[in-house]
């Protein structure tokens, strides 16, 4: 094991800022980080070990004990659950014979729950080693399971491939992208190179005006002005840097999946005029661990760019510089947050850095550094090739161009949607095919639960901002229970832990709304939940903590009635209950419970 | 006008918040002019004998015993306080949760290095001895708490404080370093 580490370690030229990809194959050789290897690995880096487990602790697919030989990730996401989850995990429990969380004797088999994993059009869907399954039902199952046991290659263990790149040889998977409706911009017609060409043969300040000038804002959900970052960041001196956000963790999103697969060569070319126009001489992709399965391709795309002069040295003879790498997260909902993902990029826990200074002055390395969504580098090549006035034209004043939606939930169409900023919530739902609508989850757990009576609102930076997400919730759902508490259970994982606020309130937040859900809450705990929310907002780093309370004060703002149905109007209500506590006690002691009431 | 009466109890607790009680020193005497004691540690009587004005709680709970005696206080205290970090929190005996109940019980009792004497490997299961809950509670969620007075144990001056403050009716003036220690 230890040469082998050695020469992991020595791939990355013992560089202690790879460390997130040196314990990436370290896991994914030895199905685990164990203490001995992060020993190893300490002191090739010549780190402390400290150094290695803080990192290694903090992802989700980071392990100390070995997963199994195959180890299954299922998504445990709201939509996920809403298409039938539950009935996949007691079919895996059932034929494995072993519970969520744990792994067979023989270290064939082990299972695990996962947030998100970007497949929210195509559920239940789970990850087997990096590779993705969808739409997964018992039957399925019992097959994978079988393939298992029979040793097969996760790669065999589907026939039907996807649509379009997803049967590219170098990604061989069964995702579909459901791609419903293209627009100008991101999915509309694409010659590769163009762009960038356009923007070599101008000055990189006028590159700069004429990303301001299209209006473009930021993809991601937060909206800023792309121009203006772009521009912050170029009157910076020093080495700069351009990192392209694809963490697309926000429950319901994937439209960077579809991107990802369909415009890889957009996304470079993208990344590639920013550089110019910053000034910047190196990229990086930084991408999440769910879609690994993109690998080769991703890979393969960057050869081709390099080969075609796109990317590398002295790009179409005008002396610009830029190259990419693509760097893998594992699993981590608080790295889509900018400055925990350079962190992360850096090789540490991914931990938000407090602000200023802003990235554009102190980012990757220290070093003046743009992030932008994947759907923003896309958008900035057509507004290059076609011109800020083009881009400025479609869309409502405040919102330029066109918006990619992840549509999913409860709808007959669900899938990626290039719309026009300004749509209403209501033309949405008639255009997935969705009735009987109870709420709509307006650009995931961290945005809004929306009623019925504002359907009429539109989707635009000023009026319903979102970075893309857009769930349905059909009047069957049990919204408190079968979302909130999902988002909340969610958050609660997903907190990084550095705020004191977010790390407790998030999962006082949690309990509170399962103890409503279950039956024990009471009026006042509507009024503390808001209360908490309130100061949960007003007192954490980042985005997480100030959104994450989100799902309970939309809900208890549109949805009061739901929280009144459920609530007690007394003083005081315990939930404990003495024989379920003392239940196991007694059963390994061996006596009976005897309850006085 | 009757002097309001006072009970306390420990539960899973150390003693150490009516350690803290005793700190009041001299001052005892003034409480004791102030007030009359019940069920209590203090005066050791062991049942409630009458109605009580002020519960006084430290520790939370742990077993069924703990849990019986609180709803007792509940039932004969109009004003129940959770006195210090394990009745508000848990505290220390609180680091067992999130351990398996039958974990906690083997290493205590099978597996420990302390356990030599137990050659039979018995755990206790006496029908007389209290059982022990999944996991240590807090009592607020137990009972209703009225009030809590914090630290590990809460400073005498701010049990005295706020008993002072209950039994006269005056306002409660806490200066900042009683209740925080950063």
């Amino acid at each position: 094991m230890k040469d082998r580490i050695l020469n992991i370690v020595e791939n990355f030229e013992k560089d202690p800022g790879r460390m997130m990809d040196i314990l990436l194959e370290v896991q994914s050789e030895f199905g685990c980080v164990s203490h001995e290897a992060v020993s190893i690995i300490a002191s090739a880096l010549n780190v402390s070990e400290v150094d290695v487990t803080q990192t290694r602790s903090f992802y989700h697919f980071f392990t100390c004990q070995p997963v199994g030989k195959y180890a299954v990730y299922v998504n445990n996401s709201v939509v996920s659950c809403m298409k039938g989850m539950s009935e996949v995990v007691d079919e895996f429990e059932k034929v494995t014979g072993i519970k969520f969380g744990s792994k067979t004797q023989d270290g064939l088999i082990s299972l695990h729950y996962t947030a998100c994993i970007g497949m929210s059009d195509q559920e239940p869907a789970a990850l087997i080693n990096s590779v993705v399954f969808t739409e997964l039902n018992r039957e399925k199952v019992r097959k994978l399971v079988a393939d298992m046991r029979a040793g097969k290659a996760v790669q065999e263990m589907f026939t039907e491939l996807g649509d379009g790149i997803n049967a590219h040889p170098l990604v061989k998977s069964m995702v579909k992208n459901n791609i419903r409706k293209a627009g100008p911009v991101t999915l509309g017609e694409y010659t590769v190179g163009k762009g960038l060409m356009k923007a070599l043969g101008m000055d990189s300040k006028a590159v700069i005006t004429e990303v301001k000038d299209s209006n473009l804002r930021g993809r991601g959900g937060a909206g800023f002005p792309t121009g203006m970052k772009w521009d912050f960041c170029s009157r910076e001196s020093g080495d700069h840097y351009v990192l392209c956000n694809a963490d697309e963790g926000e429950p319901g999103t994937f439209k960077d999946r579809v991107l990802l697969t369909e415009r890889a060569h957009m996304l470079f070319e993208g990344m590639a005029i920013a550089g110019y126009a910053i000034g910047a001489k190196e990229g990086i992709l930084y991408l999440r661990n769910e879609y690994a399965y993109l690998k080769a391709y991703m890979e393969s795309v960057l050869t081709e760019l390099r080969n075609k002069n796109i990317l590398g040295k002295n790009i179409h003879g005008k002396g610009f510089d830029f190259d990419i790498r693509v760097q893998y997260g594992a699993g981590a909902y608080v790295c889509g947050e900018e400055s925990a993902l350079i962190e992360s990029a850096e090789g540490k826990r991914g931990e938000p850095r407090n602000r200023p200074p802003f990235p554009v002055q102190k980012g990757y390395k220290n070093k003046p550094t743009i992030i932008n969504n994947v759907e923003t580098f896309c958008s900035a090549v057509k507004i290059i090739e076609n011109g800020s006035a083009w881009y400025k034209a479609i869309g409502t004043p405040e919102s330029a161009g066109t918006k990619l939606l992840s549509i999913s939930g409860d709808c007959k169409l669900p899938g990626v949607y290039e719309i026009v900023w300004g749509m209403s919530i209501k033309e949405m739902l008639d255009m997935v095919g969705a009735e009987n609508v109870q709420a709509v989850q307006v650009a995931g757990p961290s945005g809004i639960c929306l009623p019925p009576s504002q359907f009429d609102r539109k989707i635009a930076l000023e009026d319903l901002p979102t970075g893309g997400s857009m769930i349905v919730i059909g009047k069957n759902r049990d919204l408190l229970k079968d979302v909130v508490l999902n988002f909340m259970e969610f958050f609660a994982d997903e907190s990084c832990g550095s705020c004191v606020t977010c790390r407790s309130f998030n999962m006082i937040l949690k309990n509170s709304i399962e103890k409503i859900v279950e039956g024990h809450g009471i009026k006042k705990n509507i009024d503390e939940m808001m209360a908490w929310s309130e100061i949960l907002r007003k007192t954490t780093r980042c985005g997480l903590g100030q959104t994450s309370s989100n799902p309970i004060t939309t809900t208890i703002k549109n949805f009061k009635e739901l929280y009144d149905m459920r609530v007690k109007d007394v003083e005081y209500q315990s939930e404990f209950d003495m024989s379920k506590a003392v239940k196991d006690s007694c059963e390994v002691v061996g006596r009976p419970a005897i309850i006085h009431e | 006008m009757s002097k309001p009466i006072i009970a306390t109890a420990s539960l899973a607790g150390c003693f150490g918040c009516h350690m803290s009680i005793l700190d009041i020193d001299d001052r005892i005497l003034q409480l004791i002019e102030l007030v009359e004691f019940n069920k209590s540690p203090i005066d050791d009587i062991k049942t409630f004998t009458k109605q009580c004005d002020i519960g006084i709680i430290e520790g939370g709970c742990c077993n069924s015993e703990n849990v019986e005696v609180l709803k007792e206080f509940r039932k004969h205290c109009k004003i129940l306080i959770s006195l210090g970090e394990c009745a508000i929190m848990g505290g220390l005996p609180a680091m067992r949760n999130g351990i398996p109940v039958k974990e906690c019980l083997e290493e205590a009792y099978l597996n420990g290095p302390t356990v030599g004497l137990n050659a039979e490997k018995v755990m206790p299961n006496d029908a007389e001895l209290p059982m022990i809950l999944d996991k240590v509670y807090p009592l607020h969620e137990i009972v209703k708490i009225d009030y809590y007075l914090p630290g590990c144990p809460p400073r005498a001056d701010l049990i005295w404080a706020a008993v002072v403050a209950l039994v006269t009716g005056d306002e409660l003036n806490i200066p900042y370093e009683l209740v925080k220690f950063d």
